[in-house]
């Protein structure tokens, strides 16, 4: 896997040494009328060149993706009969041991001799994959180049040829938009149908109680873990109701003041201003949470007499709100433009006062671009992960109080994956689930948002 | 007619009856917009003076000038300078030695051990370096400046409050009389904290760099950017200028622009499910990180790219193919020169987001703490963000300042790359 | 259409090309340093007095000392090529040019005898008083009752809802509306046809009970039938209100109007009877263009 950058840069070579004869042999083959030929001699250099690439570079890929697995599988069946019995968690920590020995880390514990003997096994391998890799790789380049150089004739369409292949190429590459979603899809889908074999799909989205911990060993309490996720979407929904309060009354409000009252001045240095907000990174709010907003309210409220939690509801959802501000503002000012200034001019024409025109006429009329640009930070607040990490709460809690503290869908799936894990406990296996859900449902939300906007626009178009 | 002026008489009395009332609602609602906006940049404010105010104290380090004796005996008993038993000497003693060597009179265990606890555990590997570069120091004795330790360092930055009860301070009272004296000798002082930017991430604070973090933003950029360039521009290009309108491209479309709307932590889920379970990339690894930034980066510079191939007049295309172009070298010579700019502006942005990017790479492993500096797309590493995640967890107060500094670094890069993409956006901009 | 003044003398260099007469004549006859009104811009009761009023936009001068009264249950016609300012003399009438942004406007604005245009006048009470109706019809995204009830409600005419709705269905009524659209009073304003939307406007702005309406070629997005209908229904409410209508048509000026205004290039040119404009006017350049020489 090392030697795959030299591995690149040869085929590389190789292919601009493709380049580098097939001109010439398109000069050579016209006899020296360049204008007998169909096409210009690079492109004939050009042809070669990407045949001579382009196959070579895919077999790279499919190795290197199916390499390790391969090896894997042959290390694991060379092993004694008895560890290809393990079950794969513990398996995997065999692996991982084995692996590491082959790097030269640290093994956890001191090796024994069929880890050691694994090992070279692993090193062997790896040894003679990549020595076929190197192979397999440059002759089929050397092939593919050389049966491209062959056809090679003045009359030979080579244009029309090198433009079909980037035209492959151009078409492969704007389905790998697809290609991730149903990535995404798959590989959440897929863990979370093993999740919900061991967790029912009711007691996952009813059930009241949230303690995916599993006790190591199946006699002590609370060994089974309780999957009910009702706790975490109350608690997103609270966080995100509180920061909706925040964001969607300064954001609107800010985005009528610049819009309708503000000077072009006052405009021009307060709008990128506010974008700044938006370009700030979530961690740097996340702690802005956890060290400024956290304990302020907490104080404050200790001096009315509140008992706030130090990782309370307000804070994250406040904080989130002040980062959402300018998404909300942002997306209100084009569907505010958006109204025609004729309706503009029929309210003041009729002696509105320009808050009654906004009031009446203007937030009326741009109310589903509104509705919409709501739906779409409301999925960016559902989604937020970094700023409910820092400063919300692990304890999963059914309470709608904002002084509580509460955990939210992207907490969890975080605090399940990061650290140790194995990859077939339900409490990993959990995290997908939530990740499914939470992808469902910011995409409904999306979906809906841009057809309310794209209504909305066609309205006034 | 009478009837007329009089019934418009009577309804202009009632509109100049309620403009009192009017007038007072409209300056409400003005106010109002004014006190969002106020706020909007009041948030923005405290924020920022919030982050200045706890990390601009990171960019400098108290240091402490030792008089150590290097003595032959005690890391180089065999006298022949043999690199290895130089390298794995114990320098420690030596600085210990010396800091005994200054408060005679410190006796006891617990005594000696506070002593010891004035400098950084690093003040050894500072002496180490030292001797290997120079042997020829053995056996001489030399002024040598190391850095305090996190608790001192914090007292002379005035975070720990020296008239607090002895019980409430992390530097106890005979610490405190051993730090005054210090400053009285003037052997204690401040400096530029270079160790902040040439370590890698340590337990102690006052070792603590963003080194490690910042090749390793570095590393997973070059990634990102490697591929989601020509992938989005590929994409952009062959959606805009070439894709026929059918229900499949439509798709494509309708995908693009979802996918940019999807949570940041779903792609670490994709991540971890597909590069490191499915393809069994290294965990932690920058190339990884890159790839699950590539995919969620590539909406954001196709859909800006696709903007830009818009804004090239049609014009352009059909002279191109007026002079015998077929329609792709029209686009790559024509078209897509004049779109450039543009689609490296999106890039930029795009670059950005991914910069200040977290969460996904928490799910791939990113997360660990990693003292060496990665030194290729496929060592352990972690990112900026990640690494102001992680300080922001850990306890001792000198974490705050470091966490805040990094903020401040990783807030100086956006904001360069915002304006080169301002700047480019400027300097491009073609009105047709 | 835009008739420059660079396109006058260019034209009268070149003998014989476009629609002008290649009379050297013209070179007096459009000269621009023309100055002072022809025919009777003052009556003896006026609603509104406008006296030496001046706009600019930004650094254009678009309306250039301009004195005009307009009468009590008169219909004051404006005419004459497209960016002569009629529209801006219009807006001036009730401030509409306060929105625009970059628009000075000077001269002194008598409405029943009290200046518009000092700085201490609330333009809210003013356009109360001074209602308009634009060229595109624009109702609001609302029902058709509540459009109409849009003024009496902001400007709280109405002491309850049941002479809230009297106002409605009068206005309506007043419009010629009501016959069409008493069965759905509770749709969309912007479901009904252009004539009726821009009836529904009039409704809207008869509403708050103006002296004075102003309407901004109020007919040129309308079909003829339409148009008809508009210009019968002008001619009603002639009896109870001031109307200054500017119209693109001169058959239009010459049905419904009593008096008329001729604007050239920011000048006021001639103001006359309708009948005598049309039949004798006394100016070159009104002559001109009514008889379809250029405009
Ligand atoms: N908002 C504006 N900004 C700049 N110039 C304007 C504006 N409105 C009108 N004008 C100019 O003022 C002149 C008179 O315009 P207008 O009153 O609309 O003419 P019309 O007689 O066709 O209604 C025109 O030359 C026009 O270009
Ligand atoms: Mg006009």
């Amino acid at each position: 896997m090392t030697q795959t950058p030299l591995l690149v840069v040869l085929l590389l070579t190789l292919s601009s040494l493709a380049y580098h004869f097939g001109r010439k042999r398109a000069f050579a083959v016209s006899g020296g009328r360049v204008r007998s030929l169909h096409s210009l001699p690079a492109y004939y250099g050009l042809y070669v060149a990407l045949w001579a690439v382009i196959p070579a570079l895919l077999v790279l890929g499919l190795w290197l993706g199916f390499e390790d697995g391969v090896i894997t599988r042959l290390v694991v069946a060379s092993m004694p009969p008895e560890f290809a019995g393990l079950e794969p968690s513990r398996l995997n920590l065999v692996l991982n041991d084995i692996r590491n020995l082959v790097v030269g880390n640290i093994v956890s514990s001191a090796p024994d001799a069929t880890i050691i003997a694994a090992a070279d096994r692993y090193r062997e391998l790896r040894g003679i994959s990549t020595i076929a890799l190197f192979a397999a790789t440059l002759g089929l380049a050397t092939v593919s180049g050389w049966v491209a150089y062959g056809r090679i004739r003045p009359e030979h369409r080579s244009r029309n040829a090198v433009e079909r292949i980037v035209m492959g190429l151009l078409i492969a590459c704007s389905t790998i938009a697809i290609l991730t979603t149903v990535g995404i899809v798959l590989s959440v889908l897929f863990e979370s149908i093993r999740f919900f074999q061991a967790v029912p799909v009711t007691e996952f989205l009813f059930g009241l109680d949230w303690s995916p911990q599993i006790a190591i060993r199946a006699d002590q309490a609370g060994s089974s873990g309780a999957f009910g996720a009702v706790p975490l979407f109350a608690g997103t929904m609270l966080i995100t109701l509180i920061a909706m309060s925040v964001a969607v009354p300064i954001g609107l409000m800010s985005a009528i003041y610049l819009a309708e009252y503000a000077s072009a001045r006052v405009r021009a240095i307060a709008k990128p201003l506010l974008e700044v907000l938006a370009g700030i990174p979530t961690v740097v709010y996340g702690f802005f949470a956890a060290l400024t907003v956290a304990p302020f309210i907490r104080n404050s409220g200790g001096m009315l007499g509140l008992d706030i939690a130090s990782e309370s509801a307000l804070a994250a959802g406040l904080v989130m709100g002040v980062m959402i501000i300018p998404f909300v503002s942002s997306l209100s000012d084009d569907v505010i433009n958006a109204v025609p200034q004729s309706l503009r001019d029929g309210a003041y024409g009729m002696g509105a006062t320009p808050s009654e025109t906004i009031r009446r006429v203007i937030i009326p009329a741009a109310l589903p671009g509104i509705v919409g640009a709501v739906l779409l930070a409301v999925s960016r607040a559902i989604g937020e992960t970094m700023i409910v990490v820092m400063a919300a709460g692990l304890a999963a809690k059914l309470t709608a109080n904002p002084f509580e503290a509460v955990t939210t869908v992207t907490v969890q799936i975080v605090t399940l994956l990061v650290g140790d894990q194995e990859f077939d406990s339900p409490k990993t296996l959990a995290a997908f689930a939530l990740g499914l859900l939470l992808f469902f449902v910011t995409l409904a939300l999306n979906v809906l948002a841009l057809y309310i906007v794209r209504k909305y626009r066609e309205q006034y178009e | 007619m009478s009837d007329a002026s009089e019934t418009a008489r009577t309804s202009y009395a009632r509109v100049e009856a309620g403009m009192k009332r009017r007038r007072a609602a409209e300056r409400r609602f003005r106010f109002l917009g004014k006190c969002a906006v106020g706020l909007g940049l009041a948030f923005l404010a405290i924020l920022f003076v919030s982050i200045v105010g706890n990390g601009y104290s990171a960019f400098w380090q108290t240091r402490i000038t030792l008089d150590v004796t290097i003595d032959e005996a005690t890391i180089d008993p065999a006298g022949a300078r043999e690199p290895q038993v130089l390298r794995t000497a114990d320098y420690g003693a030596l600085i210990k030695q010396s800091l005994r060597d200054m408060f005679p009179e410190v006796s006891g265990r617990r005594n000696r051990f506070a002593l010891y606890g004035l400098v950084s555990n690093g003040a050894g590997f500072d002496l180490r370096d030292k001797v290997l570069a120079d042997p020829a120091l053995i056996g001489r004795t030399i002024s040598l400046t190391v850095a305090a330790d996190d608790d001192v360092d914090m007292l002379m930055k005035g975070h720990i409050d020296r008239r607090a009860p002895e019980s409430d301070r992390r530097i106890k009272d005979n610490q405190l009389a051993w730090i005054e004296r210090l400053e009285t000798d003037g052997r204690i002082g401040s400096a530029f904290n270079v160790d902040f930017f040439a370590n890698g991430d340590s337990r102690d604070p006052e070792l603590a760099g963003i080194r490690g973090a910042l090749m390793g933003s570095i590393y997973t950029l070059l990634v990102t950017l490697g591929l989601s360039f020509p992938l989005a521009v590929s994409a952009a290009v062959y959606l805009e200028e070439f894709a026929p309108k059918n229900r499949w491209t439509d798709l494509i479309e309708v995908n693009i622009n979802n996918l940019a709307a999807v949570p940041s932590i779903v792609f670490g889920l994709l991540g971890l499910a597909v590069f490191i379970n499915f393809f069994t990339l290294p965990r932690s690894a920058p190339i990884v990180g890159g790839l699950v930034l590539t995919l969620m980066t590539l909406p954001t510079i196709i859909i800006a790219s696709r903007a830009a191939l818009k804004s090239v007049p049609p014009s352009i295309r059909e002279g191109a193919l007026g002079i015998g172009a077929s329609p792709m070298q029209a686009v790559m010579y024509h078209v897509l020169p004049l779109a450039l700019p543009g689609m490296l502006t999106g890039t930029i942005i795009g670059m950005a987001q991914a910069l200040g990017e977290t969460a996904p790479l928490l799910m791939i492993g990113m997360v660990a703490f990693i003292a060496d500096v990665p030194g290729g797309v496929f060592d352990p590493a972690t990112a900026l963000p990640v690494q102001v995640y992680l300080w922001a967890d850990s306890p001792e107060r000198a974490f705050v300042e470091k966490t805040s500094a990094a903020i401040m670094v990783l807030l100086l890069f956006l904001a360069t790359m915002n304006a080169l993409a301002v700047l480019l956006r400027r300097r491009f901009e073609r009105r047709w | 259409m835009h008739v420059q003044a660079s396109e006058f003398t260019r034209v009268s260099t070149e003998p014989g090309a476009g629609r002008f007469p290649a009379a050297p004549e013209i070179e007096g006859r459009y000269h621009r340093e023309h100055r002072g009104t022809v025919g009777e811009v003052r009556l003896d009761l006026p609603r509104m007095r406008c006296t030496g009023v001046d706009v600019h936009y930004g650094d254009k001068h678009a309306l250039r000392d301009v004195s005009l009264d307009i009468g009590m249950n008169e219909v004051l016609a404006m005419i004459g090529p497209s960016g002569c300012g009629k529209s801006t003399f219009l807006r001036c009438l009730n401030r509409m040019n306060d929105t625009v942004a970059g628009c000075r406007v000077s001269g002194e604005i008598l409405l029943d005898g009290k200046d518009i245009m000092a700085p201490d006048v609330d333009v809210v009470p003013l356009r109360a008083r001074v209602g308009m109706v634009f060229q595109k019809p624009n109702p609001f995204p609302k029902s058709i009752f509540e459009n109409v009830a849009f003024g009496p409600r902001i400007h709280g005419l109405a002491r309850s809802h049941a002479e809230l709705e009297e106002i409605v269905v009068s206005s309506l009524k007043k419009a010629n509306l009501w016959d069409e659209v008493k069965d759905r009073l509770a749709h969309p304003g912007t479901g009904l046809s252009g004539g009726q939307q821009q009836r529904l406007c009039i409704a809207r702005a008869i509403a708050i009970q103006p002296e004075v309406i102003l309407m901004d070629e109020p007919c040129s997005a309308l079909d003829p039938i339409s148009t008809a209908k508009i210009e019968q229904l002008i001619d009603e409410l002639r009896r109870n209100y001031s109307i200054c209508i500017v119209t693109h048509s001169m058959q239009q000026a010459a049905r419904v109007s009593q008096r008329t205004a001729y604007f050239h290039l920011g000048d006021l040119i001639e103001v006359g009877e309708t009948d005598q404009i049309f039949v004798k006017p006394r100016h070159q350049l009104t002559e001109d263009y009514i008889t379809g020489r250029f405009g």
